[in-house]
């Protein structure tokens, strides 16, 4: 076999046998798995299959069922009762944890209604808001009521106005398959954001390992540098697309048999059901490519430390480059036409994040996606080609490195004067 | 199949590492290369791996150019030891060994040929790690030559293990060159190239001081020493014509002469001075070459 598959299934196989790597994988698998069925979770813990029980003193005697029925239509994992004792043993109640809480129904002056709700903590507000917006339309109805107002006129007058937005451009896309695409977009840009500075780490630790170990100068003697390092690249890069497979079929397996439960949430507004195929291929190609991008400066750069402990420090303006592409990507979410990002997008150190974003949020004209591409693939090269040469040197170079200026030191030692 | 360095250099910046070293190391010897810390023999090394170029010259191997196309018929023990340290002995060797274009099965082979004659067959599943610094060191060796390279690189083969280790090394390496390998080898032990190599080449500043053949470099060294134990002084003979240096030791004394004459003129000076216990003649050591031509800054 080829020293080139030598290396890169020993450099895949070596980090997939590792702890470290089942460890995050089972970690992670977990935490999709956690997500996707994040409201059978939350189910679990409530008690009364998450109903809440809620005590009412009706000292009125007719708001309980008008303030119930009101409710209902609000929230139906409330459930109401009549409580028929005196307030300090319907307290007492709620201190034994057989209702969540009191409410205490009254008439003021004008009689309208009020209420005192007493619970052994408020810091559930959705419980609490929910009984208040209940009330407050009983309230409604009784004021309308009381100026003779008819319910059909009542809810003319909190008709919603209608409202509807159009673009005018051509195949521009509608609201809806924008939030589709955002919802999208914003997964896949969490995607590419974790797998570049993961990935591009575990390079830059790897051929520093190889280095500090002084391994390093054995293989060099038996396969050129530059073999070296594209086949770790690919080895790496092999990994990375073995653990992402497994969280997608994870997380996609998940999802479908989660649908019913997560359609009012999250994923209902960013529906997740028509995914276009374009967006999902744009986001491989990006994948992809910003993978090689910062794959190939990681690992010149993790040829130039001799110590493991000088690794981050050396990577790190580099992590902060893919930081700050996430940063304008997210800000790009809200806006994805502006000119800002616009321009961004064609910064090959942001290009895989940004240009992908334009790519799933707008209607961009496809040659300016292959632009992004094209400078993508070019700018892989040079730093190929550069990071090759730098790496020849700098896996020789030992000694106190960790300043950019090494990578003079390193270019030097591969120069025949 | 021999190794030519003709006019080679290397120049970091200003500085010269290894200037106008020619060499020519024939077939199926044993080469070896002295020289005091910093005298360019690593990088000598390095350039006829081809690890580095060189700044001027040219360094061939039958003729052709070492590069990776020739990787399978060298091997290498580099000076700075190192292996993966979390990697098993067996899983370590095998992927060097096919990287350096061995199969697999056949490397196994191997290894536990190696493993056997060094005593050490049960690290076989051992991490690395987990070994003494001279067991280390055997492993390292392994990895060198599990191969069978034909161009055997050694790099201070010797330094760090203890006598009863490098004389397994020492066994080890002759094997090899009556296998038909070519071996070059550094050291700072005057001794080992002393004993092993039929040509050597000193190296001080990175020009070669000193080369050629052991006996060649000794012969036209032309000093002798000559050493004397006798019961009555000796201080005269520091002065005596002929005599190049005068190290007086506990039973009397160790002069350097400029040849066989001079020793007969002593004997007949001092022949009735008294009991004269020893009077030895003797071919000058690598170690008396070394300080003469480096100078006495080194050992």
């Amino acid at each position: 076999m080829n020293s080139f598959w030598i290396i890169l299934f020993h450099t895949y196989l070596n980090k997939l046998k590792s702890k470290s790597f089942i460890i995050t994988t089972v970690i992670t698998v977990l935490i999709v798995l956690a997500l996707t069925n994040i409201n059978n979770i939350i189910g679990l813990f409530d008690k009364n299959g998450g109903k809440e029980n809620v005590a009412v003193l009706d000292e009125t005697g007719e708001l309980y069922e008008p303030f119930k029925q009101q409710l209902k239509t609000i929230n139906k994992d409330i459930k109401l009762t009549l409580y028929k004792g005196s307030e300090k043993e319907a307290e007492k109640a709620v201190e034994k944890g057989d209702f969540k809480g009191v409410i205490q129904l009254q008439f003021n002056a004008e009689k309208l209604p009020e209420a005192t709700f007493k619970a052994m903590s408020i810091a559930d507000s959705s419980l609490f808001t929910d009984l208040q917006t209940s009330l407050q339309q009983v309230k409604t109805m009784l004021t309308a009521s009381k100026i003779n107002l008819a319910p059909a006129q009542l809810q003319k007058l909190y008709e919603p106005v209608s409202f509807e937005k159009f673009a005018l451009e051509k195949n521009a896309k509608t609201e809806e398959e924008l939030n589709q695409a955002r919802g999208l977009v914003y997964v896949l840009l969490f995607i590419i954001y974790f797998a570049v500075i993961m990935y591009a780490n575990m390079i830059a630790m790897e051929v520093a390992t190889e280095k500090s170990s002084r391994v390093m100068e054995i293989l060099i003697s038996s396969v050129s540098p530059i073999k070296q390092m594209f086949a770790k690249i690919l080895g790496i890069g092999l990994l990375s697309l073995t653990q992402l497979a497994a969280f997608l079929i994870v997380g996609y397996y998940s999802l479908t048999k989660n649908m019913e439960t997560l359609k009012d949430g999250f994923f209902g507004v960013y529906g997740f059901k028509d995914i276009p195929l374009e967006t999902i291929v744009y986001a491989v190609i990006f994948f992809i490519l910003g993978y090689f991008l910062y794959a190939t400066l990681a690992a010149f750069l993790g040829s130039l430390v001799s110590r493991i402990e000088d690794v981050q420090q050396m990577i790190t303006p580099m992590t902060l480059m893919v930081v700050a592409g996430f940063m304008i990507a997210m800000f790009g979410l809200g806006k994805p036409d502006a000119p800002f990002i616009t321009a961004t997008s064609y910064i090959p150190f942001f290009t895989p994040m940004i240009m992908f974003l334009r790519v799933g949020m707008l209607t961009i004209p496809a040659w300016e996606a292959f632009l992004g591409i094209a400078i993508l693939i070019a700018t892989i090269i040079v730093l190929a080609i550069f990071g090759a040469r730098v790496y020849r040197g700098g896996v020789l170079m030992y000694g106190k490195s960790n300043s950019f200026k090494d990578i003079k030191k390193a270019l030097q030692l591969t120069k025949n004067e | 199949m021999v190794l030519k360095l003709e006019h080679v250099s290397k120049r970091f910046g200003q500085f010269t590492a290894v200037d106008d070293l020619s060499l020519t190391i024939p077939e199926k010897e044993m080469f070896g290369f002295l020289g005091a810390n910093g005298a360019g023999k690593t990088t000598t090394f390095r350039m006829i791996l081809g690890l580095l170029d060189s700044s001027g010259g040219k360094i061939t191997w039958d003729g052709q150019p070492i590069d990776y196309s020739t990787s399978h018929l060298v091997g290498y023990l580099p000076e700075e030891r190192g292996l993966y340290p979390k990697l098993k002995v067996r899983d370590q060797i095998v992927y060097l060994a096919r990287l350096r274009g061995m199969p697999k099965n056949k490397a196994l082979t191997e290894l536990i040929y190696w493993l056997d004659r060094f005593k050490i067959p049960e690290y076989e599943n051992k991490k690395v790690e987990e070994l003494s610094k001279g067991n280390q060191q055997k492993i390292q060796f392994i990895a060198a030559v599990v191969h069978k390279p034909k161009l055997l690189i050694l790099d201070e083969p010797f330094s760090g293990l203890d006598p009863i280790n490098v004389e397994m090394l020492k066994e080890a390496v002759l094997t090899l060159k009556q296998n038909g390998a070519t071996i070059v080898f550094s050291s700072h032990q005057m001794h080992h190239v002393e004993e092993m190599c039929e040509h050597l080449c000193i190296m001080h500043k990175g020009k070669p001081v000193v080369h050629g053949s052991l006996k060649e470099i000794k012969r036209e060294f032309g000093k002798k020493n000559l050493i004397i134990h006798a019961e009555f002084p000796l201080d005269s003979l520091k002065k005596y014509p002929g005599v190049v240096k005068a190290t007086p030791t506990m039973e009397g004394i160790l002069l350097q002469i400029e040849g066989e004459k001079v020793a007969e003129s002593i004997l007949k000076e001092i022949v009735n001075n008294g009991f004269i216990r020893k009077f030895a003649l003797e071919e000058p050591s690598l170690n008396d070459i070394f300080i003469e031509k480096v100078g006495n800054s080194y050992e």
